[in-house]
């Protein structure tokens, strides 16, 4: 919208100009000159993701190679195996393990994760008290600054053997139970705590969105006898669904992307068998213990691989049955 | 829209409908709200009335000891003074590198300015992955060095699209146009008009990164390896996330384990979120403005 408003107007300003100047040679110089300053102004964040973003990709190559620690990625002596490291993954025992419990913990966290905030949106734009949906949100986003490392922390202080949850189930007449051993807590502990996390945060979008509805919409619908519930449905609802979509297919090209960086923390010999996912075998096998980099690289590009396919299948998806997509 | 909605009488079913929604918003804020209660509380109580459970709702036997002892701990001032020494670089290089090129980005008139938005999106779709990005570190011998930590946090091309989405909605184009035929250099134009109208992108930015490196644990664990450079995080972590698996013995071990250590917990995840949630109220308008931002322009 705001490039339509601002379109005729900058036309209207570069004739002037060209006008002014006569000369197409001089617009153009002048065209060059100005953007060297934008150079210089980019150039420090280029520099930054190439470092860090693409050599990063160039290094995949090692994932085609017999590559040993201290290698160059080209040289003359670099070994090539083709996909030989992929196919040791796929025939590796941890690799149905592995897929399912990423899939798994990702689709759970997708299912509760996904709608909670937007159900919380709706519900605080819904409270009549502007003042007290604002406090509400502030408490709520709160935990999102807490680390990764504190809510670990506080998990285990909570879920320990002798921890506060433990303590009521005794006094309730339960057993204690070491909930961080527990192969079969480990991901509602994982999904709930980051729910419990991330809400809040996450819906700040939404009600952003929700905002920019028009009242004369709700006005209307009032004036049809809508209840506020049917309102939410009818007019709130509408009003967020294109937001809604783009996080769908953001979510969906991340269903297998879950990060190392909780799941880590959370490991212990007793939940290893759900909570070995591919993104936390991958720094294991890379980087602890003998590290066999080729191979934890295969794992890694190949779990990239999938998140990008599963990018483009939504984004198509998404192209074909609404006008909401991200390209 | 709160005024007008009063000048219209409520259904019963409408009544009903906001109770049900107040409650349940006041149960979702104890769920959230407890257990930082809880921590605060169980700091503060005798070590034997918290493992025995009698702290629920209120403190028992307030004793401070455990403060005392954790002002002792070295390990965690150390931390906490490296935690400082790497957020304020982190903050300060990451604006000089994200506020210039999001402006930058937010020019009709910058060449290839469609090349540059490739090249910044690619990466949020794509990467080399861990190991990868460790032997770059490597070969940049940047290893064991606090640089590690630092320089790799000082861009998200995330606050770099939320940046140049600010710039794009908030500076009027016919300030700029009015400058240059004043002849002002686009230098100038950026340090004298444009960073003065920016103070609220300025904030967030400073926030998002800063909150960033102020949690993060994972870059220091892999890339550093002399305790005397382990960021807040990294001392908490030893600190706080004991294996219970690694214990092992008799439950009364366990038990004797739980009672050192559990005070302590209770206050180094005091001790750590303190800065950041005593901060948090003052400038949650900006952290929430900048996803706002963002999300507006998508």
């Amino acid at each position: 919208m705001e490039a339509t408003n601002r379109a005729p107007k900058e036309s209207l300003l570069s004739r002037q100009k060209a006008f002014l100047r006569m000369t197409p040679e001089s617009e153009k110089l002048r065209h060059l000159k100005e953007n060297l300053p934008f150079m210089i102004m980019l150039f420090p964040a280029v520099l930054v993701v190439f470092l860090f973003s693409y050599l990063p990709i160039y290094g995949i190559l090692i994932a085609f190679q017999d590559f040993v620690p201290g290698d160059k990625i080209l040289s003359d002596t670099t070994i090539w195996v083709g996909f030989e490291n992929f196919s040791r993954f796929f025939n590796d025992p941890q690799f149905w393990p592995l897929m399912k419990n990423t899939f798994l913990l990702c689709i759970y966290g997708f299912i509760i994760g996904f709608p909670l905030p937007i159900i919380m949106a709706l519900m605080l734009n819904a409270l009549k008290s502007r003042k007290m949906s604002k406090t509400l949100h502030t408490i709520f986003i709160a935990p999102h600054f807490i680390s990764l490392v504190v809510l670990v922390g506080m998990l285990q202080l909570f879920f320990g053997r002798y921890g506060l949850v433990n303590n009521i189930a005794v006094s309730l007449g339960g057993e204690r139970i070491s909930y961080f051993l527990e192969a079969s807590a480990f991901r509602p502990l994982y999904i709930l705590s980051s729910n419990w996390q991330d809400f809040g945060w996450s819906s700040v979008i939404y009600i952003a969105a929700l905002a920019n509805v028009d009242h004369e919409q709700h006005e209307a619908a009032i004036l049809d006898g809508a209840t506020r519930f049917q309102r939410i449905i009818h007019v709130d609802l509408p009003a967020i669904m294109p937001m809604v979509s783009v996080m769908l297919i953001m979510s969906i090209g991340g269903l297998m992307g879950v990060g190392y960086e909780k799941a880590l923390l959370m490991q212990t010999d007793g939940n290893l068998a759900v909570s070995e996912l591919i993104s936390t075998y991958v720094y294991k096998r890379g980087l602890t213990g003998v590290p066999d980099q080729a191979y934890a690289t295969a794992i890694g590009s190949f779990n990239s691989l999938i998140n990008l396919v599963l990018l483009i299948i939504a984004n198509t998806m998404a192209r074909k049955f609404s006008e909401n997509s991200l390209w | 829209m709160s005024m007008k909605q009063k000048d219209l009488k409520d259904t019963l079913g409408d009544k009903i409908f906001y109770a049900i929604i107040e409650v349940f918003l006041v149960l979702v804020t104890l769920v959230i709200l407890y257990p930082l209660y809880f921590v605060i509380i169980a700091s503060i109580s005798d070590p034997d009335a918290v493992l025995s459970g009698k702290v629920i709702l209120y403190p028992v036997q307030i004793t401070f000891s455990g403060y005392a002892k954790i002002m002792e701990r070295q390990d965690v001032w150390r931390g906490y003074l490296n935690t400082i020494i790497y957020t304020a670089l982190t903050v300060i290089l990451s604006l000089v590198v994200t506020i210039p090129a999001g402006w930058a980005l937010s020019r009709k008139t910058l060449l290839g300015r469609k090349t540059f938005m490739i090249y910044f999106i690619i990466p949020m779709f794509f990467g080399g992955g861990l190991i990868p990005f460790y032997n770059v570190m490597s070969s940049l011998r940047l290893n064991n060095t606090m640089w590690a930590v630092i320089l790799p946090s000082i861009l998200s091309v995330w606050n770099l699209f939320m940046t140049k989405a600010f710039f794009q909605s908030s500076i009027n184009s016919s300030l700029i146009e009015a400058a240059k035929i004043d002849g002002a250099g686009q230098f100038r134009i950026f340090f004298s008009i444009v960073i003065p109208l920016s103070k609220a992108i300025i904030a967030t930015m400073a926030l998002y990164y800063g909150v960033g490196q102020w949690n993060s644990y994972f870059n220091a664990m892999i890339f550093l390896r002399d305790e005397s450079m382990y960021p807040l995080q990294l001392v908490l972590k030893e600190i706080l996330i004991a294996t219970e698996s690694t214990v092992g013995g008799s439950g009364e071990t366990i038990l004797e384990q739980y009672r050192l250590a559990n005070q302590i917990k209770y206050i180094s995840v005091i001790v750590s979120s303190l800065p950041i949630l005593m901060l948090y109220p003052f400038v949650q308008k900006y952290f929430a403005q900048g996803i706002m931002i963002g999300s507006l322009k998508n």
